[in-house]
């Protein structure tokens, strides 16, 4: 592309997105209000490349449009049944490799991993269920642990060591054995430096990480994604910050 | 497009494996709507007819539950042998839904613990014409192949009334926002 009017722009499905340099293809999507699926991404933290939903095709090659920088005349396709269609098997996959019973869980609703499979109409995980028995942490005083919801987007890892300068998560194992582990002697998190006050206690996009005492306090039908698909909160996608505040006073009024 | 309805009726089965009868209810929340339905539609083995066996070749099954006991796959394999379509009606029978909660702690255990006596021994009932349970509870997908997947606990009864007007009038189902729940 040699037309100036291009020079920091590129196109999504046919349609120009302008980019400031040094942005992510996913960064200029959702400042132009453009959707991309995604799950480890999240604007205040720095890209992961993990959960692979955010898969495009780059002028004919795969790329995540979270890692990937936006350069000028670039063609991007996003929104094709091919890439939906195997969006949908990544997340039939997350699915089956933990316990989603989404009926008892707190997060239902505000969860970003349900209301993406809602969005991309995954009616069924499909493949044979791993049933994990991973130990539910309580120890701590404020915030409890259920790793068997876990995704592994190191949402919790990349906020507590940059943004609370606590590195109170890491992912630990390899391949199926891979799991977040917490930075204490005991490896409990009751042990750990972690505060409700973290942002680490508050960025878990699942029912991972979950903050006590305040479960279901919302009604269903306000909930974050009842009132529309996920796909249409673009502004919410790109806005949204991690509350400081703790979740708990602001509920319990 | 503009095809008539088929004249017959389609005959449909429904059953609660590892159920609550919730997704039943859920069907029964369909109102007034049941009478458009019934007109449209013959009621096979279920739990709302007499009918004990399927006593003929069903269009459809709708299967409530997971497979948590021997009995529970005996009659999911009536219902493959005997439907056109299977439909995994709501959680459980779509991933095990909440009693596969089980599946982490060993089954022997659970009955120890829920039929110990007062003294101290458990009398965990062991008549033959009780089915033994199975190791884990299983999404019946796991068992028999599934042709269509209501998630939702349990689906409304809007998601099952777009799912049965769209079989009835020969479209491809579609559930979606805001009628595709997993909770």
């Amino acid at each position: 592309m040699s037309d100036i009017s291009s020079a920091n722009s590129f196109s999504i499905d046919g349609q120009r997105i302008a980019f400031t340099p040094g942005q992510t293809i996913l960064e200029a999507a959702l400042a132009a209000g453009v959707y991309i699926p995604h799950l480890c991404h999240h604007p205040e933290l720095t890209p992961h490349g993990s959960c692979k939903l955010c898969t495009v095709v780059v002028n004919g090659r795969n790329g995540s449009a979270c890692t990937q920088k936006a350069m000028p005349g670039i063609e991007v396709e996003n929104n094709s049944p091919a890439l939906n269609d195997r969006r949908r098997v990544l997340l039939q996959m997350l699915f089956v490799e933990g316990n989603h019973f989404c009926p008892g869980c707190e997060k239902s609703g505000n969860c970003q991993l349900q209301a993406l499979a809602y969005d991309l109409e995954m009616l069924t995980p499909h493949f044979r269920h791993a049933f994990p028995a991973r130990p539910v942490d309580t120890t701590h005083p404020d915030v409890w642990l259920d790793l068997n919801r876990c995704v592994m987007c190191e949402l919790c890892v990349r906020a507590s060591r940059d943004l609370d300068g606590k590195s109170v998560f890491m992912l630990a194992g390899r391949g199926a054995e891979s799991r977040i582990v917490v930075n204490s002697p005991s490896g409990l998190l009751g042990d750990s430096e972690l505060s409700i006050d973290d942002r680490a206690a508050h960025v878990c996009p699942v029912g991972a990480i979950l903050p006590k005492r305040v479960g279901y306090a919302v009604p269903i039908g306000q909930r974050q994604f009842d009132a529309a698909p996920i796909s249409r909160q673009v502004d919410y996608l790109a806005r949204r910050h991690i509350p400081i505040v703790p979740v708990t006073e602001e509920l319990v009024k | 497009m503009n095809a008539p309805l088929t004249p017959r009726k389609l005959r449909v089965a429904t059953a609660s494996l590892s159920g609550c009868f919730g997704c039943h209810m859920s069907f029964l929340d369909i109102d007034e709507r049941l009478l458009e339905l019934a007109a449209l539609v013959d009621f096979d083995r279920s739990p709302i007819t007499d009918i004990k066996h399927c006593s003929q070749r069903c269009d459809v099954a709708l299967v409530e539950g997971g497979v948590c006991n021997a009995e529970n796959v005996h009659v999911l394999r009536e219902l493959r042998a005997n439907s056109k379509m299977v439909v995994a009606l709501g959680a459980c029978a779509v991933n095990g839904g909440l009693p596969a909660q089980r599946n982490h702690l060993d089954v022997g255990q659970c009955l120890q613990q829920v039929y110990r006596t007062p003294d101290g021994s458990a009398a965990i009932p062991n008549d033959p014409e009780l089915p033994l349970l199975l190791d884990k509870v299983y999404p019946i997908n796991e068992i028999v192949r599934v042709d269509y997947f209501l998630p939702g606990c349990p689906p409304s009864g809007d998601t099952i009334w777009k799912f049965m007007t769209d079989l009835l009038t020969g479209r491809t189902p579609r559930i979606e926002h805001p009628l595709l729940k997993f909770d």
